[in-house]
């Protein structure tokens, strides 16, 4: 392969990228973090001098080229830092997520044989210690807040702040040490190693190189017009491959500057703060924040809610064209114009998108109402697809040709194939090295010539050229009459309605469909106390008979939207039940990115799919749960099962 | 007299001396007698708790410790000196600090407002500085504020910090109390049913924070609580109460070995 104009003049690596921020920007924000309820920054010449103390730190401990250096913990500055510090030293950073349990660490640390652990807590350090005798390779432990680890055995575990020092003391030694190595660093030389959450089985270790994450970078930053003045908030897991790409790899390549919450809960508060130019959240994220101002507007006087109400619909017909620079009649105009300081700017403002330029989403498929409300109130909200084999882009949406069903053109230097079996294949120069210790499925996953499978099933719009994603390539089946089976666009549309946080269609070689759904207790719990319904839990708030009423109804309505799609009719739900639990990751039953695991979920619930089939009207059950101390515990439930509508397709034939 | 002879822990932390000590404290209210003849010491750096059924005199036994009660016989010594009856607000500048059986924290205000009006025992610009906010008041309450932050950052109440108390669970304004006396940086922290009313979530994390507030500041701290699984976990050595009567002190173990606080919890026929 040619090399770049950037492999060659040297940046070739992130350390690298670095020392060209601390020269070129040396006195612009790089990180900025809320402490002790202020702001705190840091340029980027102090950023390279904080990194370097803690790479000098590491050499001290003896961290060898090619070592793994795992991360743990929610974003901060100094775990990014440890990043770049481990890349410096020639070693490989693996961060983890920080959600995860004692056991999930575990089999990540093993894999990956980290010998070294850089964690942000006490409660990290903890899950690790827990562990530690099941992993050979594990050696020296990295604290960043020391409270409460004071009176552990020291033996093994540092303080972040002390190597850092240990490093700056031993500076004059160890200094040509480092630049060695960071000169070594090559354009093929492993960047970073990610482990996917893996919606099937163990996770894989996908090893990103320089040359994926640079090019990468380099591109959709080019196309998104990307600035040194823009802002990130970095609040998405750092073990997420698009937290890599926008925290470190855009951030390093254009130089903007990374800002990180106080604290778990203050995200929405920081964002405000910050108001950052270029926002990345998943669907999930939209339609929270339309269920909470929804909500609270619901509490307004009613002259207010009047005014939103005869505004919204204003931009819901007017705004997304301005965006796409369509035509709009000089009235039109005009009465958005007027909402802006009225309706608009505020709602933007609370939201924290005032000064959004760029917003991306992506991961899941987003209701179209909840994307035109974004995009009506003028704020850019694109689509994108990706994943960690392809460091991120794919497929990304253009300026000025954004919609809800599409995921946009391939991003600039990606190919893009659909097979005969309507799975799309992709090559890129983001497309990632290896599984890590697994050729087996690197093999299965990328061919000879580059080809990635995505195990998504789609195809391309023939007039656009966008790409349209179904559903997962091995979720696709067929129904016992032979029709197709596409269990996640009907899940989709099912979560498209508030009070429905989650479902998961059954029906593959089954004569007809079912469906678990979940509440979303925020949404289903407003209403109910709206309309004076009383409710001890969650579970008995599932189980009400007006919850399963207003359940039917969506269902029903979900119905006859999918009868109008002749290939998928036959996926309409015939009978549903609501979950008494909420699917969760720490019971298995979700991905740590929130995705639904289907196989695990059918066999976990057996005895529930059963009655769906079997036809009776109730079903008991007992279920373990997971407590977030990693206590297992047990309920029951009596669950009522419930048969929805269905359009006959036949009918509906004969109507048109 | 000051004793200095600490002891160590099963943890292993090193208890220092004797910090504040009840010398034959009786309490009556007419002609009732609450608190009847109890010497017990609390000493430096450990968690000390205050333990008997419904009725027993613990919370008396709290408010004579706060200067609230002054006690009808028998003496408090207080880092080695005996304590002459006082006000509640002097015992505090003496550096004692307490939290509420029932919530007394100002429902209208925000959380960093409530936790700052801990700090008031460590202020003393004038009220027309305060009112100008100009020179010492400024630089005081900037000072202060520092102390508050560490507090919210200690306890992570960060998204709250801005909430008015009265919008708060329940769980939630306990720990904004437990922030209040906190910031007051106390020399003893008094807790008067810390976990009641909680969930075990709550009790879970709030017997982290009190481990974690007496391991990181050594603080040294009293409580009262019902849960006996929280105390026996918790506390160093407990004091237990009957009908106004010490009936037993020791370490967790000695005293749930006591014949006669297994009768108290248990009933015994008379």
């Amino acid at each position: 392969m040619a090399i770049s104009p950037q492999g060659a003049a040297g940046l070739h690596s992130i350390p690298a990228l670095l020392e060209r921020n601390a020269n070129l920007y040396g006195d612009r924000p790089a990180y900025r973090e809320k402490d002790y309820g202020i702001w705190q920054s840091w340029t980027w010449s102090e950023a390279a001098g904080e990194i370097e103390a803690l790479a000098l730190g590491l050499l001290t401990l003896g961290v060898a080229p090619g070592d793994h250096i795992a991360i743990i913990g929610r974003n901060r500055p100094y775990l990014y830092w440890s990043f770049v510090a481990a890349q410096m030293v020639g070693a490989v950073p693996v961060p983890l997520y920080s959600d995860a349990v004692a056991e999930e660490m575990q089999y990540v640390l093993s894999h990956c044989g980290a010998r070294f652990v850089i964690a942000a807590d006490q409660e990290q350090c903890d899950k690790v210690i827990e562990v530690q005798e099941h992993l050979s390779h594990f050696e020296q432990m990295i604290y960043v807040d020391p409270r409460g680890l004071r009176k552990y055995d020291h033996t093994h575990l540092h303080e972040f702040s002390q190597v850092q020092a240990q490093g700056r003391t031993a500076q004059f030694e160890l200094i040509d040490e480092l630049t060695r190595r960071r000169e070594a660093l090559g354009y093929d030389d492993v960047c970073v190693m990610l482990y996917t959450s893996g919606t099937t089985g163990k996770p894989k270790g996908v090893v990103l190189s320089n040359r994926n994450i640079i090019e990468t970078a380099k591109a959709s930053s080019e196309f998104d017009d990307l600035r040194t003045t823009d802002s990130v908030l970095a609040y998405l897991p750092m073990a997420w491959v698009g937290d890599f790409i926008f925290s470190i790899g855009q951030a390093y390549w254009t130089g903007f500057c990374v800002n990180c919450p106080e604290a778990t809960g203050t995200m929405y508060e920081n964002l405000h703060e910050i108001g950052p130019t270029y926002f990345f959240a998943p669907p999930r994220y939209f339609e929270e924040r339309i269920t909470a101002l929804l909500i609270r507007m619901e509490d307004a006087g009613t002259f207010k809610r009047w005014l939103f109400k005869t505004f919204m619909e204003i931009a819901r017909r007017t705004g997304p064209k301005l965006l796409d620079g369509e035509a709009v009649s000089l009235g039109d105009r005009l009465l958005y114009a007027l909402g802006e300081p009225l309706v608009y700017g505020p709602v933007r403002n609370r939201s924290g998108m005032s000064r959004v330029r760029v917003a991306y989403t992506a991961g899941e498929a987003i209701g179209p109402e909840i994307f035109d409300f974004w995009r009506s109130l003028g704020i850019n909200l694109k689509q994108l697809y990706g994943q960690t084999e392809a460091s991120v882009f794919i497929t990304q949406q253009p300026d000025g040709e954004v919609r809800a069903d599409t995921v946009g053109v391939p991003s600039p230097g990606v190919e893009i194939k659909i097979a005969d079996s309507g799975e799309v294949y992709y090559r890129s120069p983001g497309t990632f090295v290896e599984y890590y210790n697994n050729p087996e499925s690197t093999a299965d996953t990328k061919d000879a010539d580059g080809w990635v499978a995505t195990g998504d099933a789609g195809f391309i719009e023939e007039d656009s050229g966008h790409l349209r994603i179904i559903d997962r390539a091995k979720d696709v089946g067929k129904m016992a009459d032979g029709s197709l089976f596409a269990p996640k666009y009907v899940e989709n549309k099912l979560k498209f309605y508030p009070n429905i946080l989650e479902a998961v269609v059954f029906g593959a070689d089954q004569p007809r469909c079912t469906a678990f759904i979940n509440i979303d207790l925020t949404a289903v719990g407003n209403w109910a106390e709206r309309n004076n319904i009383a409710y001890a839990s969650y579970q008995e708030l599932a189980g009400h008979p007006l919850v399963l009423e207003m359940i039917q109804s969506h269902v029903e309505e979900t119905n006859a939207s999918v009868a109008q799609d002749e290939m998928l009719s036959g996926c309409q739900i015939h009978r549903f039940l609501v979950l008494h639990k909420e699917l969760d990751a720490d019971d298995g039953e979700l991905t740590r990115t929130r995705k639904v695991r289907r196989k695990l979920i059918g066999e976990k619930f057996v005895d529930l799919v059963t009655a769906l089939f079997d036809g009776s009207q109730s079903v008991y059950t007992e279920t373990e749960v997971t407590y977030e101390d990693g206590r297992k515990g047990k309920i029951t439930a009596t669950l009522s099962i419930r048969d929805a509508a269905v359009v006959p397709v036949g009918q509906r034939m004969a109507a048109e | 007299m000051k004793d200095t002879e600490g002891y160590v822990t099963a943890d292993g932390r090193q208890i220092g001396g004797v910090l504040m000590e009840m010398k034959d404290i009786t309490l009556r209210f007419g002609g009732v007698v609450a608190i009847s003849e109890i010497s017990f010491d609390i000493r430096e750096g450990e968690i000390r708790a205050i333990i008997g059924p419904n009725g027993a005199g613990k919370s008396s036994m709290l408010n004579v410790i706060s200067g609230f009660y002054t006690p009808s016989e028998g003496e408090v010594w207080y880092k080695g000196a005996r304590r002459p009856p006082m006000k509640p607000y002097e015992v505090a500048r003496l550096g004692v600090a307490r939290t509420f059986q029932n919530i007394a924290l100002f429902e209208g205000m925000t959380v960093l407002d409530n936790v700052m009006t801990g700090r008031l025992t460590h202020m003393n610009a004038g009220i027309a500085a305060q009112a100008v906010w100009w020179g010492k008041a400024r630089d005081e309450e900037m000072a202060n504020r520092q102390k508050v932050e560490e507090v919210i950052d200690f306890l992570e109440i960060q998204s709250i910090r801005k909430t008015p108390v009265g919008r708060l669970p329940y769980g939630l304004k306990k720990r904004v109390e437990l922030a209040r006396a906190l910031a007051a940086e106390p020399s003893i922290l008094l807790l008067d049913e810390p976990m009641a009313g909680m969930n075990v979530e709550e009790k879970e994390d709030m017997s982290r924070f009190i481990l974690d507030v007496n391991d990181e500041f050594g603080t040294t701290i009293a409580l009262i609580e019902h849960d006996m699984g929280v105390v026996m976990d918790l506390s160093d050595r407990v004091v237990v109460m009957d009908y106004g009567k010490k009936i037993g002190d020791g370490t967790p173990d000695e005293v749930r070995n006591n014949q006669q606080v297994i009768d108290a919890y248990l009933g015994v026929a008379h």
